[in-house]
């Protein structure tokens, strides 16, 4: 083994490599288009629409990490997120009062539920029917795209109510200065608490904890991080105004639900079991876990951070339109494998699909800046796709011995 | 220990298909007992042990467990009713740890359902070191691990959860030499707690060196079989075979 110093630090800090390549190349396109665009990519502005940008497809690779994860594929959220999106639409323009206060959460709590709905049957053929993923899925992108088409025969619903517009970013759909600052200090806070518990129930069990220093550069660079993105989206103000826009709210959407489903991932028995049945199916029925279950739960996750998605959509869009969500699901199956998801199962992280999210994302938005034809960008998205995947496959084969 | 059997299996039946796998099958297993189920590759005994660990249902015939009716019909049920197994693959998640492993599928939790790594991780280190005093690698994926290592893990699962029944399916197929004396030390401390062991395996030197009784398949039945101690080798490979000892005898053993 290589024991030098450097090594050494570099692996008490215990990064996850696959995260650390996407967030490097992202880095390296971040500087690229900074360049290439005279100094527009990396301009608040910009920076706080690409958040919102990749809040949609971020918010659903969160869930692909587990679907991926547990050997599984879910080629349907796109229709699901138009599905779910003019279910919000709809209910609130023509089923309920238009006037009623509670119009809107009742509308956008019944999307998520037929997101979850959908998951649910998705995840009955799957687990229970036998129908492979693929299969499912597939009938599934037919079958959603053409209800929210039928549905309203292709009509826009429109307008929405305007608290509900906020949901998506606008020009009110972020939550000011002060309250950014605050979520940001507390988030550092909270993090800190963690990991001061988290040092002292190891060494309760008497399990090596990582040195100090190593919690502090990683606390330190949390810290920076949060710091410097909550600074971002502080510096962007409203127009004609020195008013600062703070955090957009579908961002908060996306954080709080990369959070959520970090969590759910990596410290519960459903993300236990769904990376151990990706990896080895017939072991984990033969240790005791109801697999079926498991996949029925995934699949119910998946559709219902779809069905958040649907929401956050058709409130960015200000109206219900069925081709919300088309070809989503190629970026967000993109996201989640550049981000480090083994297409093979087992393995998968949620802070790289996110960052997967946004590179996939940077990639559109700084070709657009630059001017480059949608056809182009489509031929230069495929390709980047191709390489990051190759990339991490040769790495994987390498780290194993 | 009492007189009742830990397990009585009676009359089970599984089908494939058109092939009989396992045919009117009757298996008692007492407390402080080792078993020893021998026969062919394809005689049903493998099969026979998946209906007892839920691992393939059967299709007929019933079983008691300490005198309990029960119906076993998943992994999860077997294990629930204190039936333990290891498999001759050793049925390991690769991606996960030793301590992933371990507690797969039995996962230790705090409060508000979050698993309790560093609780699981302690328990896993006592039970390994037992077992192998040499064991530090609680944090690695174990397909980085050793042949022996693995098995070590898949061991400690099968007993660390005090479970009355324990089968052991070709346990040293796929081990080597030391693994093979940790198993025989493993069932004979097992044994003494008075737990009921099925070693299933075709090699007769492994089961006549830790069986107290044998038990012989043939072709989905069970052909005989009795305590150790008053069979002779040849007796047994007869059995095994089927009475046609010069032709076929020298190939088994």
């Amino acid at each position: 083994m290589n024991d030098r110093a450097p090594v050494r630090g570099l692996r008490a800090l215990e990064l996850d490599p696959s995260v650390v390549g996407i967030g490097c190349a992202l880095l390296g396109v971040a500087v690229y288009f900074e360049l290439a665009s005279d100094g527009v990519f990396l301009t608040p502005r910009n920076l706080s629409n690409l958040a919102i940008q990749s809040s949609v497809v971020g918010i659903m690779a969160a869930g692909m990490v587990l679907v991926i994860g547990s050997r599984q594929i879910d080629l349907a959220v796109g229709s699901i997120v138009g599905v779910t999106g003019m279910t919000a639409a709809v209910m609130q323009v023509e089923w309920l009062p238009a006037d009623a206060a509670w119009g809107w959460p009742l509308a956008s709590a019944s999307a998520l539920a037929v997101g979850v709905a959908i998951g649910l049957w998705q995840g009955y053929w799957i687990a229970f029917r036998g129908v492979p993923a693929f299969i499912v899925t597939l009938a599934g992108l037919l079958i959603f795209r053409g209800l929210a088409y039928l549905w309203t025969d292709g009509r826009t619903v429109a307008p929405l109510h305007p608290a509900f517009e906020r949901l998506g970013g606008g020009i009110d759909g972020s939550i000011g200065a002060g309250w950014s600052s605050l979520l940001g200090l507390a988030a550092v806070l909270v993090l800190a608490a963690a990991t001061w518990r988290r040092r002292r129930h190891r060494q309760q069990h008497g399990i090596p904890a990582r040195p100090p220093w190593a919690e502090f550069v990683r606390l330190a660079a949390a810290t920076a991080g949060i710091a410097g993105f909550v600074a971002v989206m502080n510096a962007y103000t409203l127009p004609r105004s020195e008013v600062p826009r703070g955090i957009p709210i579908p961002v908060l959407f996306l954080l709080g639900t990369a959070l959520s489903v970090h969590l759910l991932a990596s410290r519960t028995r459903l993300g236990r079991h769904a990376f151990a049945l990706g990896s080895n199916p017939e072991a984990t029925l033969l240790a005791g876990v109801r697999v079926r279950r498991v996949t029925l739960r995934v699949f119910a996750l998946m559709g219902g951070l779809a069905g958040l998605a649907g929401v956050l959509t058709s409130a960015r869009l200000g109206a219900g339109a069925s081709s919300m969500g088309t070809l989503a699901e190629l970026s967000v199956i993109a996201a989640a494998v550049i981000g480090g998801t083994s297409l093979r199962g087992g393995s998968g992280s949620v802070a790289g699909a996110l960052l997967g999210a946004v590179f996939m994302q940077s990639l559109e938005n700084g070709m657009v800046l630059l001017g480059v034809s949608s056809a182009l960008r489509q031929v230069c998205i495929g390709l980047v796709l191709l390489l990051a995947v190759w990339i991490d496959s040769a790495t994987r084969a390498r780290r194993q011995p | 220990m009492s007189n009742e059997p830990l397990v009585e299996m009676r009359g089970i039946d599984k089908r494939f298909g058109g092939v009989h796998a396992v045919e009117g099958a009757d298996l008692d297993l007492a407390a402080g007992e080792v078993v020893g189920v021998l026969g062919h590759n394809g005689a049903g005994k493998s099969t026979l042990m998946r209906a007892l660990s839920g691992a393939e249902p059967c299709d007929g015939g019933t079983i008691r467990i300490a005198g309990e009716r029960v119906r076993i019909d998943s992994p999860l049920r077997a294990r629930e009713l204190g039936v333990e197994t290891l498999y001759q693959q050793l049925a390991l998640v690769d991606e996960l740890d030793a301590v992933g492993n371990l507690f797969l599928g039995r996962e230790l939790r705090s409060r508000f359902g979050w698993l309790d790594e560093d609780a699981m991780e302690a328990a896993a280190r006592d039970v390994l070191t037992r077992l192998n005093p040499r064991f530090h690698q609680l944090r690695e994926p174990v397909r980085r691990l050793s042949g022996g290592q693995r098995s070590a893990i898949a061991i400690a699962r099968a007993v660390a959860f005090e479970a009355r029944v324990l089968i052991l399916d070709e346990p040293t197929a796929a081990l080597g030499p030391g693994e093979k004396q940790l198993v025989a030390e493993v069932i004979e401390a097992l044994r003494c707690e008075g737990m009921g062991i099925l070693l299933v395996s075709h090699d007769l030197h492994d089961v006549m060196d830790v069986a107290t009784r044998v038990v012989v398949m043939r072709g989905g039945h069970i052909v005989g079989g009795g305590p150790t101690a008053e069979w002779t080798h040849d007796q047994i490979v007869r059995l095994i075979v089927g009475g046609d000892l010069h032709h076929q005898g020298e190939t088994e053993t």
